[in-house]
């Protein structure tokens, strides 16, 4: 079936079966490759996306369900949250081998969106679901700390 | 494997004719100069003046994209963002790992010990060069002249580099070009150097092997055995016809599995689950992993297959032992574990038109891709290309002896017509069943104190599985039978303990086997160190002021080991906890680096443990990049604590119970709420620090949850009744 999807401000017509999942379609078929694929049952959140503005799990967000909605990607991610993020995350060095971290700034955009100024336990119990097997969370802890600020000023 | 290179013993420079200037390494010692591009190089100078890095090793995180550019930035003294950098091309004649021999590869946190000679004297070679073709066209002395952020000035002159490439790549190359002098260091020890693979981490434009789109492509996944030595019978693949994008289902000519191949990720997994195999299982492994467990205590309980105490002898420690004041003894047990990399793994063939092919793989081991891809292929090395991209971290995982993913990605690729790329995908389910643990292990140990509290006698037997015998490796690390990394970290202890003996006896293998982060020390360290915290509280003494008894000896391994000790215990506090907090304290040294580890925890009203804070101190000899050096100390400990915390493979009837993150539940943002690290400042050689950070962090734990509470000995923790919050 051809779905209509939104996606980072643009139309795209996909054609995939239903059941599909978001993910597969972000990367085998937009081709953009940023939204990783880490566990496929919604326990590491490397695939992380926003649709309408809240963070969900693209591995187990289903395409027929999205018509109408908007998607961002962390290739699409331009809000003054995003920013304030991506710019705390340069600063504090917080990448390793990086490939859970496009989720993890889609997380830390989510939370940063809907609470500015969140406490540490915010965050830990915020960020919980994204997995980082390098274990860079006291970097992630910080970094949004820091995007806070970012943002006030 | 001592590095024995010296940065005098091969230079050589490449490419004069096109106007680069590329400085290298020629093979075996042979000073030699290289034109025309014949030689690999590890730093070159375009005309544009434009600086490139070439990284021999591969970047799974652990910052050597950074350490390698660094080491070139400082030497041609260029800001570090200034160097660009790229990963080699297999070629192990120039970019050998000097700690593995002629073979190309990253591994036993090498990286930086084995290139920083040959990459510091790459680049004073290539700022020599320049300096000198400078003076030769102003006509003064080169001693006038100074190279600094890509301008060679002095003498009243001034020019950009690349004005001086041409020249520069006609001249002889120096065989001892002057090194910098640590004094005028800018870009090594500078702790606000930054990462230089961040910003395609953080917008999402960086490409792992998961992430290669190549036209035409198939992807391919594997239905494998679900146990060691099954072998297909035959298979069914009526149910997958139907899924669109669906190609062909074949079985994979070793018997290890069948392939399914199919226009997109997503149909392929679907069309897996559609395709039934019937497994021969005749030659498979059947053993669980409590019987495995139950043949490893057995083992502890006879004389030892091995003796690993070459200068001491058992009866002399069992005399010792009986003849002490008091004794304590502990029995300990470590599960398999998995790797588990966030990115699965995967890489990709792609056929080039004059019949050579690419592999696109976040290669651990380029080597072996080279010739695992010739072989089977049966391709001359020459038609092979390895082309290495980022890795989504590995612990180990990348790098297989039987170079298993790359083996069956070229398997896949051979049974095509070998015109369209062939993408190998693993699921996480793959991951976390698919084998390459880390091996069970299990000790025992008895020592003995006298009235004193002093050791007398430490009787320690390792049963397990080894690594390396059947390997490549093993004529390496295998001696007298005794696997070196069955025992590294207790049977080479810095420790000056009398009456010291280390037994080993090896078990069979139930499933296939991998070095994991810090290796034998994953479980050696646990046990060493818990045991001098067991033995320190049967003396009555404090555990670092115990510890550092055995380390009053003048030589630099006791020395280094007892000063990040004593840093760790400073910073930390030690001894000043406060109320509702208890402290433990691990230190211990691998890959030729020494960490100390204090870990700091609280309970609440339930009794579940809070890790409240580590800190660690380092002296992995000179610091390049401090904050790497930092964040690989947090990683390192963050992957050890989640292990011992909560991690366990199990196998029944020869097949592996855990299959995906839920039920092989990572380290989470709220396990640890702090980590901080110290360094020593050192003038010594760097060392490593991939793994270090690792070995002490479980026995740290261990300790302060045993202030007040149980003494672990069987992992995980979890199992044994310790909750944490």
């Amino acid at each position: 079936m051809t779905i209509e999807l939104k996606l980072n401000g643009k139309t795209h017509q996909v054609d995939a079966d239903p059941g599909t999942p978001l993910l597969w379609v972000i990367r085998d078929d937009l081709k953009l490759t940023g939204t990783k694929f880490g566990c496929g049952v919604a326990a590491c959140g490397a695939c992380t996306v926003h649709v309408d503005g809240e963070p969900v799990r693209s591995c187990q967000t289903y395409v027929e369900d999205l018509e109408g909605s908007e998607i961002t990607t962390i290739e699409g991610l331009d809000s003054k949250a995003g920013q304030a993020v991506q710019t705390a995350w340069a600063e504090l060095d917080v990448v390793q081998c990086g490939y859970c971290q496009s989720g993890q700034i889609m997380s830390a955009v989510g939370l940063l969106s809907e609470n500015a100024s969140p406490t540490v336990p915010e965050i830990d119990d915020y960020m919980n679901g994204n997995a980082c097997r390098c274990a860079t969370y006291q970097r992630i802890r910080a970094a949004i700390l820091r995007a806070s600020e970012l943002m006030e000023a | 494997m001592t590095m024995t290179t010296t940065r005098r013993t091969f230079l050589a420079s490449a490419a004069a004719a096109t106007g680069l200037l590329a400085i290298g390494v020629s093979p075996k010692g042979a000073l030699a100069k290289a034109t025309g591009g014949a030689l690999n190089p590890f730093v070159t100078v375009a005309s544009d003046g434009t600086v490139t890095a070439i990284i021999k090793h591969f970047e799974m995180g652990q910052g050597t994209a950074t350490g390698l550019s660094s080491l070139i930035a400082e030497e041609m003294n260029m800001p570090l963002d200034a160097i660009a950098f790229e990963f080699a091309p297999s070629d192990p004649n120039v970019y050998n790992n000097l700690a593995f021999g002629p073979f190309q590869g990253t591994g036993g946190s090498t990286a930086i010990a084995n290139s920083y000679l040959q990459y510091r004297s790459a680049g004073a070679a290539a700022r020599e060069m320049l300096i000198t073709a400078a003076a030769n066209r102003w006509s003064v002395d080169a001693a006038t002249l100074s190279l600094k952020d890509g301008v060679i000035s002095g003498a009243g002159q001034q020019g950009p580099i690349g004005d001086f490439v041409a020249d520069a790549a006609a001249l002889d190359v120096p065989a001892e070009p002057a090194l910098k002098d640590p004094g005028d260091f800018r870009i090594i020890g500078d702790e606000t150097v930054h990462r230089k693979d961040q910003a395609g981490k953080i917008n999402g434009t960086a490409i792992f092997a998961m992430d290669l789109q190549l036209d035409n492509q198939m992807v391919v996944v594997i239905k494998r055995s679900p146990r060691m030595g099954g072998v297909v019978t035959s298979f069914d693949a009526s149910g997958a016809e139907d899924i669109r994008g669906f190609i062909q289902a074949l079985a994979l000519p070793n018997g290890a599995g069948v392939a399914i191949y199919a226009d997109k990720t997503w149909a392929a997994f679907q069309a897996r689950d559609a395709v039934d195999v019937t497994w021969d299982f005749s030659a498979a492994e059947s053993r669980g992993s409590e019987e495995i467990k139950q043949e490893l205590f057995a083992a502890l309980d006879s004389p030892s297959e091995y003796d690993a105490s070459s200068d001491t002898d058992l009866s002399d420690t069992l005399a010792a032992i009986e003849g002490a004041a008091q004794v304590v003894e502990e029995t300990f047990y470590f599960p398999l574990l998995a790797h588990a990399p966030m990115e699965p793994l995967g890489a990709t063939i792609e056929p080039m038109a004059d019949g050579s092919v690419v592999i696109h793989d976040g290669a651990q081991f380029p080597t072996s891709d080279h010739n695992t891809l010739a072989s089977i292929l049966e391709l001359p090395m020459e038609k092979v290309k390895v082309n290495t991209i980022l890795a989504g971290g590995s612990f180990g995982r990348r790098a297989t002896p039987t170079a298993d993913y790359q083996v069956e990605i070229a398997l896949a690729f051979a049974m095509t017509d070998r015109t369209r790329p062939v993408k190998l995908v693993w699921s996480r389910e793959d991951d976390i069943t698919g084998g390459y643990y880390r091996p069970a292990f299990a000790h025992k140990v008895r020592v003995g104190l006298d009235e004193n509290g002093t050791i007398v006698g430490w009787d320690h037997r390792i049963a397990g599985q080894s690594i390396f015998k059947g390997t490549f490796f093993e004529s390496v690390i295998v001696r007298d039978g005794i696997d070196h990394a069955s025992v590294e970290g207790a049977a080479d202890t810095p420790y000056a303990i009398p009456g010291m003996h280390f037994g080993l006896t090896d078990n069979k293998p139930a499933t296939t086997l991998l070095w994991w982060r810090s290796v034998g020390h994953s479980h050696t360290a646990y046990v060493m160190e818990s045991m001098m915290d067991i033995a320190a509280r049967a003396a009555g003494q404090d555990a670092v002021a115990f510890r550092l008894a055995y380390l009053s000896g003048d030589t630099p391994d006791q020395q280094r080991k007892a000063a990040v000790l004593k840093l760790a215990a400073e910073k930390a506090g030690w001894g000043k906890a406060a109320a509702g907090r208890s402290q433990g304290v691990a230190v211990h040294k691998s890959f030729g680096s020494y960490v100390a580890e204090v870990a700091e925890i609280s309970r609440n009203a339930e009794g579940a443990v809070k890790i409240e804070r580590v800190t660690a101190a380092v002296d992995c000899g000179l610091a390049i990049n401090p904050d790497v050096i930092k964040a690989q100390i947090e990683g390192g400990i963050g992957y050890g604590i989640g292990h011992v915390m909560r991690n366990e493979i199990t196998l029944t009837d020869g097949e592996t119970d855990q299959y995906n993150f839920p039920d092989y539940e990572p380290l989470r943002i709220h396990d640890i709420a702090a980590i901080e690290t110290h360094i020593i400042a050192s003038a010594e050689a760097p060392t490593g620090i991939g793994e270090p950070g690792t070995p002490p962090a479980g026995p740290a734990l261990a300790n302060a949850i045993a202030v007040d509470g149980p003494r672990v000995t069987s992992l995980p923790m979890i199992n044994e009744g310790v909750e944490f919050v």
